[in-house]
């Protein structure tokens, strides 16, 4: 068996239709054994990449164009990493968010949840498979296929909340993202006139300073910008994020934006990169820049904890593009590449951990607003403890993930002699520091003695705490996912490593 | 101007004539409408792709993406409409509140 690359796609999409086919007990079963399936195959598949490289699969032998190739280097591997852990910690979460859910609203008062909770499971799996294929696919019209699938999925887990609100969140998300993806296909349609070729590492070679390409950039990169919400494209991320139930605000702050972050960087670094002039990369530098101080800026505006969270995220996407005024030079390249996907590693674990907090403490308390979670540190204080520690990931005080993410960044800003970027970093971290305590400070006032308090199974809490955990230590364990970070990476030379203190 | 070029201009008009509706109308009906009318544009750009000369056989390639394309806008276009029947159901209204106030 040396195709393992495979079966981190075709595991969640069997276990997906699987679970619709067979009851709800049977279900469990499905998940569990999916989990410790994907798990197995890409410990294979790391294994695979780290003693020989970049691997290649051509499904059923049918070579590319017409057939579908897969492609998994150190980039796909450590995304695949962060969507199977990261993902199975919010399966196990939901798990307890559902019970709770079911088990004290009864049947006639369904709550905000409504009663479709069991087809979270195979959407969830189906939102896997379809992060999976995304993080392995190596040509841009697959990536498209998979774009789609990823954004269907999504929308439609949004709507598990039932209610209004969530229905015009999911709606406004669905759209944009539709939008997104068509202007992406048509900059596929553009490359494939001018080049002849879909897969990644050919169009690289083919690629010239030709109008097509250019307009096929501009649609691509605008596309996948507004599906990441980049500031001022991310006026649909808060309300769909803060209107889904919590196990769903966790996987799309987690896991989705991040997909076309990925997508982004791979056109960018290793099809676009002959022709970018560097000035493109300041711009979506700035950008996120204006991402992270008007992300921060509105989280401490905002009334309702899950908004607040939904803000930061808009926040944390900024520190992404970063990266890409700083990835310019090939001596600071790789520490800024590391950097900025450690970020989004470690960000995939805060922010998921934090919604799973806010989850619980909704669910214990029926509401989410921020003035009246007093009391919260005494009553559940698992999940004060992990909003806490993911808090201080989201600042970058050692030796958290966003530590690592921050000082990589920080030493490509200067090596680069953009210093500038390096400031922006530290006054980000202040701003997530005000919100966080905006938080903190509320949950640990005085327990009011009138306040009804249901309680909440204890999985949701360890569930959290584990990720948060994750978060807070990532920092101590970076080596490894740094070195395979390099695995067929866009910057040959410096591991990016020698930077960490 | 060949005739390949004139249908990649085509297609890029009926993107754009889709663009502005969506953008433009308030009516989520029109919006999922107007979504396909840019889907047929970047079809348009495919199908012109194919052609290679008076003597040769089209390319197959565009073809199939064309297909697959078709494939992924039909569901996508049969979410968003049970989508909107249900925000319809719920708020008796056909339009995002954004819209609705401005």
């Amino acid at each position: 068996m040396n195709a393992w690359i495979v079966w981190p796609v075709v595991v969640p999409l069997a276990a997906a239709t699987l679970s619709v086919l067979a009851g709800q007990r049977m279900a469990r079963v499905i998940i569990g054994s999916a989990t410790v399936a994907i798990v197995g195959a890409l410990a294979g598949l790391t294994l695979q990449v780290w003693q020989n490289g970049p691997q290649r699969h051509v499904i059923g032998g049918w070579e590319p164009p017409l057939g579908i190739q897969l492609y998994a280097d150190g980039l796909s591997v450590v995304m695949l990493w962060m969507s199977t852990v990261v993902g199975a910690l919010i399966g196990v979460y939901a798990l307890g968010y559902f019970a709770h859910d079911s088990g004290t609203t009864g049947t006639a008062a369904t709550g905000e949840h409504g009663d479709n909770s069991e087809l979270f499971w195979p959407l969830w799996l189906f939102l896997w498979a379809a992060l999976h294929a995304l993080f392995l696919s190596a040509d841009i019209f697959n990536l498209y296929v998979t774009l789609e699938l990823l954004g269907l999925a999504g929308v439609a887990l949004v709507n598990l909340a039932g209610g209004q609100l969530a229905l015009v969140a999911g709606m406004r998300y669905l759209l944009a993202s539709l939008l997104g993806s068509l202007a992406y296909f048509l900059g596929v349609a553009f490359l494939y006139a001018t080049c002849g070729v879909l897969d990644v590492r050919m169009l690289s070679t083919r690629v010239s300073a030709h109008p097509a390409v250019w307009l096929a950039i501009a649609v691509m990169t605008l596309g996948l910008l507004l599906k990441t919400a980049l500031f001022p494209l991310h006026f649909w991320l808060p309300p769909a994020h803060a209107n889904a139930p919590a196990p769903v605000s966790a996987l799309l702050s987690a896991l989705v934006v991040k997909a076309s972050f990925y997508l982004l960087l791979r056109l960018w670094f290793q099809v676009f990169s002959v022709v970018l002039p560097p000035v493109a990369g300041q711009v979506l530098g700035i950008l996120g820049v204006l991402a992270i101080l008007w992300g921060s800026v509105l989280a401490l505006r905002q009334q309702r904890l899950k908004l607040l969270v939904a803000y930061s995220t808009v926040a944390q996407i900024g520190y992404l593009f970063v990266l890409f005024p700083l990835a310019g030079g090939t001596a600071w390249g790789a520490a800024a590449w590391s950097g900025g996907t450690f970020h989004a590693l470690a960000h995939a674990c805060a922010k998921a951990a934090m919604f799973m907090a806010a989850g619980t403490m909704m669910a214990a308390l029926g509401h989410d607003h921020l003035h009246e979670l007093a009391g919260m540190g005494q009553r559940l204080p698992l999940s004060m403890f992990a909003f806490a520690l993911a808090g201080v990931s989201l600042m970058g005080l050692p030796p958290s993930g966003g530590f690592v993410a921050k000082w990589l960044l920080l030493d490509a800003a200067l090596a680069s002699g953009q210093w500038w970027w390096g400031a922006v970093l530290i006054v980000g971290g202040l701003l997530a520091a005000g919100y966080v305590f905006l938080v903190l400070r509320q949950a640990f006032a005085p327990l009011p003695a009138d306040v009804r308090y249901r309680p909440v199974p204890r999985v949701m809490e360890l569930a959290a705490l584990s990720l948060a955990l994750l978060a807070f230590l990532l920092g101590l364990m970076a080596i490894p996912p740094l070195t395979l970070l390099q695995i067929g990476a866009p910057f040959v030379g410096g591991l990016g490593t020698e930077a960490l203190p | 101007m060949n005739a390949a070029v004139l249908y990649t201009l085509m297609g890029v008009g009926l993107f754009s004539i889709g663009l502005h509706g969506f953008l433009a109308q308030p009516h989520l009906l029109r919006k999922v409408l107007a979504l396909n009318i840019m889907g047929s544009g970047v079809f348009a750009v495919l199908m012109a792709t194919a052609w290679r000369g008076p003597q040769l056989p089209p390319d197959p390639v565009p073809h199939a993406l064309v297909l697959t394309g078709i494939v992924v806008a039909v569901s996508a276009t049969a979410f968003a409409l049970a989508l909107l029947r249900r925000i319809h159901t719920a708020t008796g209204r056909a339009s995002l509140p954004e819209d609705t106030a401005a």
